[in-house]
């Protein structure tokens, strides 16, 4: 208790900046729910290529201490690496695991299992990456790659420095990276959702996926569409991830991805906001829960408030879907 | 008068279950066409077909000539067709400007100012919606609904307006007012095929119209032949119209 009292504004703030992480995460599980009523199972892998394309990126371009203007350019460089990754294997994972089967009207239950399998394949493609180092005689490039199955870690380091104090705590340089990228990132989705033509298009999808034909909507140039916003927001969140962490390995999608669905579901799931704001709580709550519990409690607490808001609130905390959702 | 729809042997099916046999009629530019028939006839299907939210088994669509059989639903729009689906269609999560809106999403010139004449025109068929613009649709009733449903397919500037029971729960005097708004678009110059429970009205609004008995065309004429008619009027109209 007295830890959770002295460290009040710590473990908010330090779990607004992981709540983050899920909350951008979160958003693709639900936009991809809200467009196609399908859970996207293979988001976490999704996630998980950004983080190893931030730091091979960074590898390449010899990124160590920065600090300054330097630091930024090799932030640009880490983010967009991941972004860009993440939005493709996105839109691969569209093209091979989802869209043959939505061509032949199977039902959800078989687009499930392609989504875990093509979770399990992504995933094991990293964690075996060394493998094809031997068929074709690279083994020069086997540094680069890191142990298949252990961490790799982000080359970049960054001096932690505290900013300014919020109460009794100093926000770190850090901290305040990911949560501004986070928050330009929340924001441009969100008036790009409400305001935009295309984005129009996808909450027509959403709502009535007929009645947006009969608009003249595409369905599947949406449906890219929406692959193509989760990958890019996951691939932030890997870079965010990165800075928080600092080290990835091909199994980080799993719990991550776990939570980042949880908080899609807390929020209310198919709700853009609602995934948002799902995030930003999972992460405070799990702080306070790991210093009132212990942190070995962490994700007990994380499943618990889980469940006793899904008994208050069978439909999220904003309740309503991506299509239902308010302007 | 040059056609401008033209369906010939349709056949559609729901699996193995056949909904519309060797369906064939036309529509002429400026006309207002109805198909009549009785729940379960098969006139949702054939509208939905038109508009190309059902795949054809066998038979063609022609729209303005053009071969329209198998194009995708989403392309139709931009060819001048728009469709008030049967029953509630809104998008219950979007105001009612927002719904307008969507209606224009596929117009070429969704920029000119031409779609605000088309909004005011909207607005001043129907002024209830004027009034509610900001309201979510999904709050409005039944009948507020059904006229924005109505105004959004407007707001396509169509050739074809497919109009799917219109007048469905609307109070008496609400549906006096639907019919009185389809003809007056009509006259404005949009054609308009109309489905309807409603055989009486809409057989005196109709140029012409056609009779659909589970999934086949059994009769057509001119409306008012067909409101004439004594075993049309056994059938539809309660005998005692
Ligand atoms: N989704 C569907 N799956 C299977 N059968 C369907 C489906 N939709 C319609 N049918 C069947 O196709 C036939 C035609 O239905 P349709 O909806 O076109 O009738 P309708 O003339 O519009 O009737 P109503 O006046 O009640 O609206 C009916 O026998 C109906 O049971
Ligand atoms: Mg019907």
């Amino acid at each position: 208790m007295d830890l959770l009292i002295n460290h009040f504004w710590e473990l908010t703030i330090t779990g607004l900046a992981i709540g983050a992480v899920y909350a951008l995460v979160a958003l693709g599980y639900t936009m991809v729910y809200g467009v196609l009523r399908l859970i996207n199972f293979a988001h976490s892998e999704v996630f998980m290529w950004g983080s190893f394309a931030a730091v091979w990126a960074l590898m390449a371009v010899g990124a160590g201490k920065a600090s300054g203007l330097g630091l930024a350019g090799y932030l640009v460089i880490g983010f967009v690496a991941a972004m860009t990754v993440s939005a493709l294997i996105a839109m691969l994972l569209e093209r091979v695991a989802y869209r043959p089967l939505r061509k032949r009207n199977s039902p959800p239950l078989i687009a499930l299992i392609s989504a875990i399998g093509a979770s399990f394949a992504l995933s094991e493609l990293m964690g075996l990456r060394d493998k094809p180092l031997g068929w074709f005689n690279l083994e020069n490039l086997r540094d680069y790659l890191g142990r298949p199955r252990e961490n790799l870690p982000l080359p970049l380091q960054i001096q932690t420095k505290a900013v300014f104090p919020v109460f009794n705590y100093d926000v770190t340089n850090i901290d305040l990276i990911v949560l501004l990228s986070a928050i330009v990132m929340m924001v441009i989705l969100d008036q790009f959702i409400r305001r935009s033509r295309l984005g129009r298009g996808i909450r027509a999808v959403a709502m009535d996926p007929e009645a947006a034909a009969l608009m003249g909507i595409n369905r599947d140039r949406v449906i890219r569409l929406t692959f193509l916003i989760g990958g890019i927001m996951a691939g932030a969140a890997a870079m965010m991830y990165l800075l928080k962490i600092g080290v990835t390995r091909y199994n980080a999608g799993f719990i991550l991805g776990v939570k980042a669905f949880t908080a899609a579901v807390l929020g209310g799931i198919g709700n853009i906001r609602g995934a948002l704001l799902g995030g930003f709580v999972l992460g405070v709550a799990e702080n306070y829960g790991s210093a009132l519990f212990g942190s070995q409690w962490k994700d007990v607490v994380a499943f618990l408030l889980l469940v006793v808001i899904l008994l208050f609130r069978p439909t999220g905390l904003l309740g309503e879907s991506l299509g239902k959702a308010r302007a | 008068m040059r056609v401008l729809l033209e369906v010939d042997d349709l056949c559609v099916n729901y699996g193995r279950i056949e909904a519309i046999r060797n369906v064939s009629f036309t529509v002429d530019e400026g006309e207002i066409v109805t198909l009549i028939g009785a729940n379960g006839a098969g006139k949702t299907t054939t509208m939905k077909t038109v508009s190309g939210l059902r795949p054809v088994r066998l038979g063609s669509i022609r729209f303005q000539g053009k071969d329209i059989t198998n194009m995708p639903a989403h392309d139709r729009p931009v060819l001048g067709i728009a469709q008030s689906p049967e029953g509630r269609g809104c998008f219950v999560g979007m105001s009612v400007l927002e719904n307008l809106d969507m209606g224009a999403y596929a117009r070429k010139d969704r920029k000119s100012p031409k779609v605000k004449e088309d909004l005011d025109r909207v607005f001043g068929l129907f002024p209830r919606l004027a009034e509610r613009k900001s309201q979510v649709a999904g709050t409005m009733s039944g009948g507020e609904q059904q006229m924005l449903a109505i105004g959004r397919a407007l707001m396509a500037d169509p050739k074809l307006l497919l109009l799917d029971e219109p007048s469905m729960g609307l109070a008496p005097k609400l549906i006096q007012q639907i019919f009185d708004i389809v003809t007056e678009i009509n006259k404005q110059g949009t054609t308009v095929l109309l489905v309807e429970q409603n055989a009486a009205q809409a057989l005196k609004r109709a140029h012409r119209a056609y009779i659909l008995e589970t999934g086949e065309i059994v009769r057509e004429g001119t409306g008012a032949e067909l409101a004439a008619d004594p075993a049309v009027k056994a059938a539809y109209l309660g005998g005692d119209t």
